[in-house]
């Protein structure tokens, strides 16, 4: 008797446990890949997003700077003591100016017989180099001597970091009017406060703001009534003892509204005095200080004052060394790149050129600054410190990347094409660059740019090359004493004030920028290139 | 030029008379060729006859493309491939190291298995030979060869509403009439075909073998082919390899019909191959 369920085991259906077994594990596997494949990515994502977000949000504040706006009367004592009106002399000046800012500071702010050390609080609101523009202004105008000119005077950086909100945990309150002000300006002032509970606000917030990490280091508060900041010293009850700091030099008026300002460092742990602070609030509340564009990020050159530095030398210098290194890279590479690849005998020679080629892509970037140093400056003499020399360095350094990409973009093209070009007579020399070349430029630019690319970034061997030198001049040519955009960056970053981290924040955006402006310029080229062909 | 071209009419039209006493093209004698320390071919001699096809038969790997690559010099390109005997074009010697490959590939033309046009327009494709060697001064007159070249190739009535498109977006068979309006621009007497019609379809096979029909009349055309049929239909000359061997040599019709050897029978009875 035959049965339909005779015959082999799987007839009729594919569908056994075991296939479906297999098959289970087969998607797993399937999925699984898939989710490396996606958490890869996510994790770039998320390090390059990250990465972004702390530079830019670093960066953000050097984007922008405070000035003073300040009624300056250039008076010719201090800033042509010989009459002589000559625009270089005059420029030359910077201690006049300095000294005739400092001197009308005082004048605006101190008493007479100020102490030394509060003078230099003043002056310390501004550096030394401050005056710099008003000089230069002058030197070209010298008619405006002995006039009175509004100048922006580029506050320190340590209050323009207050200003942007920076040096110490701060809270402003309102503690309500004045009920009594008693004692004298010179030895303590005694305010009571009119109301209990600003009395108590102002405790609590003391409490909130004293940092617990810290042994003995309680909150302070600086109290505005009407226009004077005074400094709080103690209190008992609704009695607050002050001590004066800045303002109009007057006990508190009965009925005045006040003011605290409560700071969690006091100023010995600050690199802002309590004095300084006052003076900069009176200077806001005055409507004299304005927040800038820093436009000294791009027209400056380096300078030991954060507030005065610049990018403007290192892009200088950074695009004339990209320059010779660009001179000197890609033709190289790119013959060189053609004649092993279509020309040179395939021997034993050219196959240990192939090899060194392909190890020199690896060699540590250190290693051909040293190289830069024994050849271009102890061997051929050039100077230090020029953008020719680092352009060399740098060409050498990436004239490996450049070879390789070639070769692969040369080897890419089909060899059809070489045969074509031969059978109708062409020559060797003419099928390469009639018809392989321009087919494998794309390829060639890519790696050309990223050769480029890499050369920007690199600091080691510029180093050794001395471009680590200060240079406070944009360079003339590659001739000339220069740095580059990521030296500059790693000197900043090693900058002991804290201005310079959102400095070097913003000069890493620079070379950010630069990058993706060079990979910019390759796409649409390389477009080009491929819409020709 | 074109008094050679006259001269060669004429005797052309002699030996169409006479087809025993066709002038001899090319003349091969005693070629052997090695890549590395493997011989691929082995003492062969062959006379090509001017104004014919002759074709070249034989299984994978005989040496019949190798053999052809000789007449243009194709093979000095390969590094490791040396040649040696003596093949007379017209009387000189093209292996004579004082001959230049590239003058020679411009009057021995090729055509490829695959359609290799370069990626550039269809004018372009076709200009480049002769401007290369300087045959046309001025556009007019370049228009002129181009023109013609087409017509030879039997493509102009399908292109000359774009010639300035790539060459690579015509359809297959298209491209390897266009790769043979390349070959034929320069003005070439030789025009070696490498399986031209290998990657065509049966419709574009018949349009390129009728087109090898017509360019017998002014060429000699040496073709290497793996399908016998083709053999039969366009050739005059049939030359049967085996292992780089030459073994057998006549008139297609003989070498079709009343081969000598033995291995020829075989062949092209489909015994082996």
């Amino acid at each position: 008797m035959s049965s339909p369920t005779e015959g082999p085991a799987n007839t009729g259906s594919f569908v056994t446990e075991e296939a479906l077994r297999r098959l289970k594990k087969r998607h797993g596997a399937e999925a699984r890949f898939k989710l490396y494949g996606q958490l890869a990515i996510g994790i770039a994502i998320v390090a390059l997003v990250t990465l972004l977000i702390s530079i830019f949000g670093q960066a953000s504040s050097a984007f922008s700077r405070h000035v003073l706006s300040y009624d300056l009367n250039i008076e010719a004592s201090y800033v042509d003591p010989d009459g002589t009106r000559d625009p270089d002399e005059i420029a030359r000046n910077v201690s006049g100016f300095n000294l005739m800012l400092q001197d009308q500071l005082a004048d605006e702010f101190l008493p007479e017989d100020a102490d030394r050390n509060v003078q230099r609080e003043l002056y310390g609101m501004f550096t030394r180099l401050a005056v710099l523009p008003i000089a230069r202004a002058t030197a070209d105008s010298p008619e405006t001597i002995g006039s009175e000119q509004i100048f922006n005077v580029a506050l320190a950086d340590d209050i323009d970091l207050f200003l942007k909100g920076g040096v110490s945990a701060r809270k402003s309150i309102e503690i309500g009017e004045v009920a009594a002000g008693e004692g004298a300006i010179e030895s303590g002032v005694t305010l009571t406060l009119a109301s209990q509970d600003a009395t108590e606000k102002l405790g609590a917030t003391l409490t909130e703001l004293t940092r617990t990490d810290v042994d003995n280091a309680p909150a302070v508060a600086l109290i505005k009534a009407g226009n004077t900041w005074y400094r709080l010293e103690g209190s008992e009850d609704r009695n607050l003892s002050l001590t004066y700091l800045a303002g109009p030099r007057m006990l508190p008026s009965n009925g005045a509204a006040t003011e605290a300002l409560v700071l969690a460092q006091s100023q010995e742990n600050r690199t802002v005095t309590d004095r300084q602070i006052a003076w900069t609030e009176i200077l806001r509340a005055q409507g004299r200080i304005k927040s800038k564009i820093n436009t000294t990020l791009f027209t400056n050159s380096d300078s030991t004052y954060p507030e005065l530095a610049g990018t403007a030398a290192a892009i200088v210098g950074s695009l004339l060394t990209m320059l010779v290194t660009a001179l000197l890279a890609i033709p190289v590479g790119i013959f060189a790149a053609v004649y092993l690849e279509e020309f040179a005998p395939k021997n034993k020679l050219t196959s240990l050129i192939e090899v060194n080629i392909n190890n020199l892509a690896a060699v540590p970037s250190i290693v051909f600054g040293l190289l830069g140093a024994a050849v271009f400056i102890n061997f051929m003499g050039l100077p230090r410190s020029v953008p020719l020399v680092g352009g060399l360095v740098l060409g050498l350094l990436v004239l490996p990347t450049v070879i390789i990409a070639s070769r692969a973009a040369l080897t890419a093209v089909p060899p059809s094409i070489r045969t074509a070009a031969l059978g109708v007579g062409a020559s060797k020399t003419q099928s390469v660059f009639h018809h392989v070349l321009p087919l494998a430029a794309p390829g060639i630019m890519t790696g050309a740019i990223i050769g480029m690319a890499r050369a920007l970034g690199e600091t080691a061997p510029l180093l050794l090359i001395g471009m680590v030198a200060f240079v406070a001049e944009v360079p003339d040519g590659p001739m000339d004493e220069s740095t580059v955009l990521p030296v500059l960056i790693y000197k900043w970053s090693t900058g002991a004030e804290r201005a310079w981290e959102p400095q070097t924040a913003a000069a890493i955006i620079v070379l950010l920028v630069f990058l993706v402006l060079m990979n910019l310029i390759a796409i649409i080229l390389r477009r080009r290139f491929e819409r020709r062909w | 030029m074109d008094g050679n071209m006259e001269h060669f009419t004429q005797t052309k039209s002699s030996a169409r008379a006479d087809a025993a006493s066709a002038p001899i093209k090319v003349d091969c004698q005693n070629i052997d060729v090695y890549y590395g320390d493997k011989q691929a071919i082995e003492d062969i001699s062959l006379e090509i006859e001017d104004r014919s096809v002759t074709a070249f038969i034989g299984p994978s790997g005989c040496g019949k493309s190798t053999f052809l690559r000789c007449i243009n010099r194709m093979n000095d390109t390969i590094e490791s491939a040396k040649v040696t005997g003596k093949i007379f074009m017209d009387g000189a010697n093209i292996n004579d190291p004082s001959i230049d490959p590239v003058l020679l590939r411009s009057r021995v033309g090729m055509v490829f298995q695959k359609p290799n046009p370069f990626p550039k327009s269809i004018y372009d494709n076709i200009a480049y030979g002769p401007r290369i060697h300087g045959l046309a001064s001025g556009k007019a007159e370049m228009d002129e060869v181009v023109e013609n070249s087409l017509r030879k190739a039997g493509l102009w009535e399908e292109v000359k509403d774009r010639l300035p498109a790539p060459g690579t977006g015509l359809s297959g068979g298209q491209q390897q009439r266009l790769c043979i309006a390349r070959a034929i621009a320069v003005s070439p007497e030789v025009i070696l075909m490498d399986e031209p019609c290998s990657a065509l379809d049966p419709i574009a096979t018949a349009k390129i073998e009728e087109l090898i029909d017509e360019l017998r009349e002014r060429y000699c055309i040496v073709i290497v082919t793996h399908s016998m049929q083709q053999a039969a239909r366009v050739s005059q000359k049939t030359a049967f390899f085996h292992l780089g061997k030459l073994i057998e040599y006549g008139d297609t019709e003989r070498i079709f019909t009343n081969p000598e050897h033995g291995r020829t029978q075989d062949y092209i009875t489909g015994r082996f191959g």
